[in-house]
């Protein structure tokens, strides 16, 4: 779960971690209301998950209320990458002497977490290749291991550093956190830290150990329906619903479906143990998707019965749920059965996910 | 330190039990559990425990049941336990084996949380035992035995070794390379998750020097380095035998789960550019569709004849 910007900081200002005096709002009325209590200039910023803001124009300096207002108005309906705000978030502007970059992150091929830190903050820190990176044992970072890369960083006092980071640190381990940056931290004149920004994504399966932080969950009606039937669900822009069994299978249609010129409009994983319920919950999710013009079902059967998987396609035609063609490929035990049950039906069976493909692509174009 | 997978699973030909290893299934009457017991045992497995607390004393499909891990690996002498236990439950279970003296742990279950990853698989290193996933299918030698959740039909007994961090793939990918007449020694779950007990060079080094291996194909997907760091590692041993590989997930947005918790991209870190650039360092095919793999596996081993 990617949290957004405010929600991070929220979590920092538990762990007193310092931020810039904020407030969100939803409405022209709470940003009006909001803008008295700030000190201009401010700054706004859309909260979204996804990254590249600043170069999207999704955050704008204003130097007074009615500047703010304006600033709102565009901004609330202003997509970047076809995402828009939840929230725009006005805040003060720091006035900061220098600027640093701090992270922890899960390093996977270490197996560990890993601390991050650089002078250079403010960038994308792949891009920078001034960076100290420390490895952090299971019971956590070291004071030692922070005072140390603040002597590397070449902070004169490296006290609020260390403090900022320890913080940082528990927050990671108690939030159950995958990553936690901080980019940038301002230092002001004074020597204190200020985080200006968060990035946090806490672990989803440890999402059960963390009650505390449901309510930050936010998920689509569509999302949240695949979520209650096991599947994976993941929204695409094209046409084409990808559903099959396994996310390196479903993943691998997607390319293949991608190379043959189609567009997938979602990738759906139902799991292992598909039932034609299963199935039919799954093409019962698609529906919703209003998108989609086709359907193509990519099963590998081993275990599963690939006559169930028919008949879920046929109930949901008889039941009004889809009224697209679905293209198949099914194989596993009793898939001639399977073709069987499905001639006269707008559903085809394929004996290779190519040929299905193929049709499925020609069909939308 | 040299760890013998095949000696776990199948052990030594002068063993009286060669090929018929006592294995332990952690969380045998549960639905997912039971219902791969019994494949398991069809397919030649020797299941010859079970272990769900409080349901100690009964038996299951013919297995007897015990309460706890002691108890089961002092009856048996088992040395693998493959785990079926729900997720929350993981760390305890992975450490009440490791602590019995189970040696290789198969981590069926999908969404453990990877903190609890990491402490299992440090824990098995401290026991000097592996633990391969959490989120693998498991592990088979075909036409022998397997330990795990994958289907009998896809694979058959041969040479090629087959790692993947994909279930559904490995099915795939070894059922088109069956029907090519490459057949597989040993397919391995690498595991779903961004953490993996047993990582893809960890998996190489149990396989890379044994004679009954000729090849090894290795399916990929978007998500961390693995890949990259295994390119780089058969580089650097010089690795003589034909590889090949697959990765899925090239058309996938950036920061976007697709559908297992480790197939995610973060800038360039786990593109799939950044998987294709790595193995065509190190002279290793990708083919475009799992389809293509046995074709280019064919050219490969020719190629070494030569």
């Amino acid at each position: 779960m990617k949290l957004l910007e405010h929600q991070g900081k929220e979590l920092f200002a538990e762990y007193g971690i310092s931020i810039p005096f904020s407030s969100v709002v939803y409405s022209k009325d709470d940003a009006l209301k909001a803008s008295a209590k700030f000190k201009f200039p401010v700054v706004l910023k859309s909260q979204l998950t996804v990254g590249g803001r600043g170069k999207a124009g999704a955050i704008v300096k204003c130097k007074n209320s009615s500047e703010l207002i304006l600033a709102f108005e565009d901004l609330v309906k202003k997509e970047v990458k076809g995402e828009l705000p939840r929230g725009i978030l006005i805040e003060e502007v720091i006035d900061k002497k220098s600027e640093i970059y701090l992270s922890f992150y899960l390093n996977r091929s270490k197996r560990c977490y890993s601390l991050i830190v650089s002078a250079e903050g403010g960038v994308d820190i792949e891009s920078v290749t001034n960076k100290i990176i420390l490895d952090i044992a299971l019971g956590g970072l070291l004071p030692e291991q922070a005072e140390e890369a603040a002597a590397k960083l070449g902070l004169l006092t490296s006290k609020a550093f260390v403090e900022l980071t320890m913080k940082l640190s528990s927050l990671v381990r108690e939030k159950e956190v995958e990553l936690a940056e901080i980019n940038p931290v301002a230092m002001l004149s004074d020597g204190s830290l200020v985080a200006l920004d968060s990035k946090i994504i806490i672990d989803d399966n440890a999402m059960f150990r963390h009650p505390e932080l449901r309510k930050y969950e936010h998920v689509s009606e569509i999302e949240k329906q695949a979520g209650e039937s096991g599947f994976s669900l993941v929204e695409l822009s094209g046409d084409i619903a990808i559903i099959g069994n396994g996310a390196g299978l479903v993943m691998s249609t997607v390319d293949m479906v991608t190379d043959g010129g189609g567009k997938a409009g979602c990738f759906l994983d139902f799991g292992g143990g598909a039932t034609t319920q299963t199935i039919y919950d799954a093409l019962k999710v698609i529906s919703k998707i209003q998108h989609i013009r086709a359907i193509l079902v990519n099963l590998f059967g081993g275990i599963v019965r690939t006559n169930l998987v028919a008949q879920a396609i046929l109930d949901a035609y008889r039941n009004n749920l889809v009224n697209v063609p679905v293209f198949a490929r099914i194989t596993g035990a009793e898939s001639e059965k399977a073709q069987a049950m499905l001639v006269g039906s707008k559903a085809n069976l394929y004996d290779t996910v190519e040929e299905a493909i193929d049709r499925v692509v020609r069909e939308v174009s | 330190m040299e760890y013998d997978l095949f000696e776990q699973l199948i052990g030594k030909k002068e063993d009286a039990d060669y090929e018929r290893k006592p294995i332990i299934i952690q969380g045998i009457t549960g639905s997912f559990g039971s219902t791969h017991s019994k494949l398991m045992k069809e397919y030649g497995t020797n299941v010859a425990a079970g272990v769900t607390p409080g349901k100690g004393g009964q038996t299951f499909d013919g297995v007897p049941v015990f309460n706890n891990m002691d108890e089961a690996v002092t009856a048996t002498g088992a040395t693998v336990s493959g785990m079926f236990v729900p997720a929350p439950f993981f760390l305890n279970a992975a450490k009440e084996a490791l602590d019995s003296g189970i040696k290789l742990l198969v981590a069926v279950p999908e969404h453990v949380p990877v903190i609890d990853s990491i402490k299992a698989m440090e824990y098995a290193r401290s026991k000097g035992a592996r633990m391969i996933g959490p989120n693998t299918p498991g592990v088979i030698v075909p036409q022998v035995m397997k330990v795990g959740i994958m289907p009998a039909r896809p694979f058959t007994q041969g040479s090629t070794v087959v790692f993947s961090r994909s279930g559904t793939l490995m099915y795939e990918v070894s059922y088109e390379l069956t029907k090519a007449g490459y057949g597989q020694r040993l397919c391995f779950g690498i595991g779903g998750d961004p953490i993996n007990g047993t990582n893809l060079i960890e998996a190489f080094e149990m396989i890379s020097d044994r004679a009954d291996v000729s090849s090894v194909v290795v399916v990929g997907e978007i998500g961390g380095d693995a890949e990259e760091t295994l390119a780089d590692y058969l580089i650097q041993i010089n690795f003589k035998k034909p590889v090949v590989a697959y990765i899925a997930g090239r058309s996938a947005p950036k920061e976007k789960r697709m559908g297992h918790a480790g197939a995610i991209v973060y800038g360039n870190y786990g593109s799939a550019e950044s998987k294709f650039r790595k193995f065509a360092e190190a002279g290793i095919p990708v083919a475009k569709r799992p389809a293509e793999v046995p074709t280019l596996l064919g050219t490969r081993l020719n190629s070494n004849k030569d």
